[in-house]
């Protein structure tokens, strides 16, 4: 029998409960307990995780370098989509 | 001093410590860099609390002796390990089955002792307890897998259960310090923790589609009077041989 | 549409002239991604093959405490090893492909790894001189510039930094103690010192990728300087705790403001290289039976994932 893979995943962990998850790293395993007990051992071996996601690396879809032009771009010159475009009279305060 | 609570927090701090010298020969030979990394993570985890008991067993006992006097100090006739800790790694199957029955007989042992009325002792458990729920289903998690994997690994597990379970009589051996401790509300009541511990394993070795072997009568025993196999004689010898070798030096 | 090579070699190196860092999507020269793969390969082996010489003493540390500290710190190697294997399957190959390379030699790994582990001082000497020229490589290649790399360097050097305080400290410690512990130190130290020297490659004028990597920013500065920098901060490091350095060329230039050094032998560097130091064929094998064994563990793995899908499936 020749020496199969074990499936690529990816990991998410969040660092305090109310943040944002954030990618970590990549571990192999063969199923997805695996996977979430491998990414446990290797990613929050310094207490880094209070929560963590395990996601097969091929269900990611990512957007490519030549996408950055129509996707991204557009929004550049929308600066009225920031706060500090508007200005407020002197004296006024924030809502 | 209570002679009692020493010997058994010994047994504790033993059992945790050679298991852990044993998981830490792995260290580099894993089958995957991922499960290296794990079985290392129980190793500390057991290597902490081998540490903590052996300090407490040490203050117990009040002559000076601290945790590493203790480890690296005593003879194999004096340790207090489980003889399940103290055999070979022979292959992963082993290796899994052999923390599989310790995790838990820790499980149900350090649950019973969170209500133990010696402070220190319930302390103790309470921690060593969420360490051990992890090392409890990295082993189940890996049993299912090994037992239902593929005909070798099968085969390899089931021959790695019929070994160990040899030893198993050993986890529920119950003597007079157990007795003292257990009137004193310390002790884990042993008769629950085998009974827990019986359910529990027939459940994962009949998921993981593996036979459990008859019992037998003839159960090798012997780690509560310091009687061990011939293996930790070379696990200290190892183990002890910087400290034994320069008395004198501090590290 | 046509696709000109010229024009995509241009603004690659355009893009890292400008310092903007090159991700595993972005286009790149063949041979860009071609060495990134050895040099990712090699370091991500190095990281594996080293938890061999330290993973020796586990069983024999001489205190709980050493025995723990070297155990997360072997075990932070597998971690190193396993974060790069990752960032280099991001350019294509995959982890099952490198290792194949590492266990039939057709990639290399760091030489310092060959050396044998003899005394229990050698756990403070390559934590202080081995993780030290480690970091000093790490920390420039952090600024890398290809991204998942630098990344992968810059939570390595995090992880790393006890590494080698650790070992310094085993060091000081047994310097204060008996005779006989400094002796084993001085002799670690002997054994490990040029072996670390040669850890930074050949000198400039004998490496033949330099200039190309250079310009790639894969590589920041030159060999020669970083093994200067190892040197410089090394040195007073082994004055201040009494470990003399086995280099009677070794002195401090007032006027440069650096340490002069003695010759690095460089016969045995490519001998070690080319497989005749004294521990590769029992690395390589404790490699190959490591990965042999866990064979049957991985198949198992699979097997069970693929019958609890079909169970589900049906």
């Amino acid at each position: 029998m020749s020496d199969k893979q074990l499936q690529l995943w990816e990991v998410f962990t969040q660092k305090k409960t109310g943040m944002s998850f954030e990618h970590a790293g990549s571990v192999r395993a063969a199923d997805k307990e695996m996977a979430l007990l491998n990414a446990r051992d290797v990613y929050s071996r310094r207490g880094e995780a209070t929560c963590i996601w395990v996601v097969p690396s091929e269900c990611i879809s990512s957007s490519s370098p030549e996408d950055i032009a129509s996707f991204f771009e557009p929004s550049d010159d929308k600066i009225y989509r920031h706060p500090n475009f508007y200005k407020t009279p002197d004296g006024i305060k924030q809502v | 001093m209570n002679k009692d609570l020493f010997e058994y927090t010994l047994r504790l701090g033993d059992t945790s410590l050679i298991l852990s010298q044993r998981l830490g020969e792995w260290c580099g030979h894993g089958p995957m860099l991922e499960e290296d990394i794990a079985l290392t993570n129980i190793a500390l985890d057991l290597l902490g609390q081998a540490k903590a008991f052996l300090a407490y067993a040490g203050e117990i006992e009040g002559k000076g002796r601290n945790e590493d006097v203790l480890a690296f100090h005593r003879d194999a006739n004096h340790f207090r390990n489980l003889l399940l800790t103290e055999q070979p790694n022979v292959d992963f199957g082993f290796t899994i089955i052999r923390q599989l029955f310790v995790s838990t007989w820790q499980h149900y042992l350090y649950s019973e002792l969170t209500h133990a009325t010696d402070k220190n002792m319930s302390a103790l458990a309470v921690k060593s307890l969420k360490e051990v729920n992890y090392h409890l289903r990295f082993a189940s998690d890996w049993t299912l897998r090994l037992g239902d994997g593929t005909e070798e690994s099968h085969q390899r597990v089931q021959a790695a259960v019929n070994e160990l379970w040899n030893y198993t009589g050993d986890l529920f051996e119950i003597d007079q310090v157990d007795e003292a401790l257990l009137k004193l509300g310390i002790a884990a009541d042993m008769k629950k923790v085998e009974a827990s511990w019986n359910k529990h394993i027939r459940q994962v070795l009949n998921d993981a589609t593996l036979s459990v072997p008859e019992i037998n009568n003839f159960m090798r025993t012997g780690s509560r009077k310091g009687v061990h196999t011939e293996y930790l004689g070379f696990i200290l010898a190892e183990m002890q041989f910087l400290p034994r070798a320069y008395p004198d030096a501090k590290w | 549409m046509e696709v000109n090579i010229e024009q995509l070699e241009k603004d690659f190196q355009a893009k890292i002239d400008a310092g903007i860092s090159i991700e595993p999507k972005d286009w790149m020269p063949e041979r860009y991604r071609h060495q990134l793969i050895r040099m990712m390969s090699q370091h991500a082996h190095s990281e594996v093959v080293g938890m061999l010489p330290e993973g020796n003493w586990i069983t024999r540390a001489p205190s709980l405490m050493r025995k723990m500290v070297l155990l997360a710190k072997v075990q932070d190697e597998a971690g190193h090893g396993l974060y790069i294997y990752s960032a280099t399957e991001t350019l294509g190959i995959s982890r099952d492909e490198m290792i194949n390379q590492l266990l039939t030699g057709k990639a290399k790994y760091s030489s310092i790894f060959n050396y044998p582990t003899l005394n229990w001082a050698d756990m403070g000497a390559i934590g202080w001189l081995v993780d030290g020229a480690a970091i000093v490589n790490q920390t420039a290649l952090a600024k890398c510039s290809f991204g998942p790399y630098a990344r992968a360097m810059l939570r390595i050097c995090k992880e790393e930094n006890f590494h080698q305080k650790q070992g310094y400290q085993i060091l000081a410690n047994m310097m204060q103690g008996t005779e006989a512990q400094k002796q084993m130190v001085q002799d670690a130290v002997n054994r490990f010192w040029w072996p670390s020297l040669m850890m930074f490659g050949p000198s400039d004028k004998n490496s033949p990728n330099s200039d190309e990597l250079m310009r790639w920013k894969v590589k920041l500065y030159s060999n020669d300087d970083l093994r200067q920098r190892f040197i410089d901060r090394t040195v007073p490091q082994a004055e201040a705790i009494g470990i003399k350095i086995p280099d009677d060329k070794l002195k401090w230039n007032e006027k440069t403001r650096h340490y002069e050094w003695g010759e690095i032998n460089w016969d045995e560097f490519y001998a070690v290289i080319g497989g005749n130091g004294p521990c590769n064929r029992l690395r390589m094998k404790q490699r190959n039976d490591a990965h042999k064994n866990g064979q049957w563990v991985r198949e198992a793995a699979i097997a069970f994932a693929e019958k609890r899908k079909k169970n589900k499936a049906a």
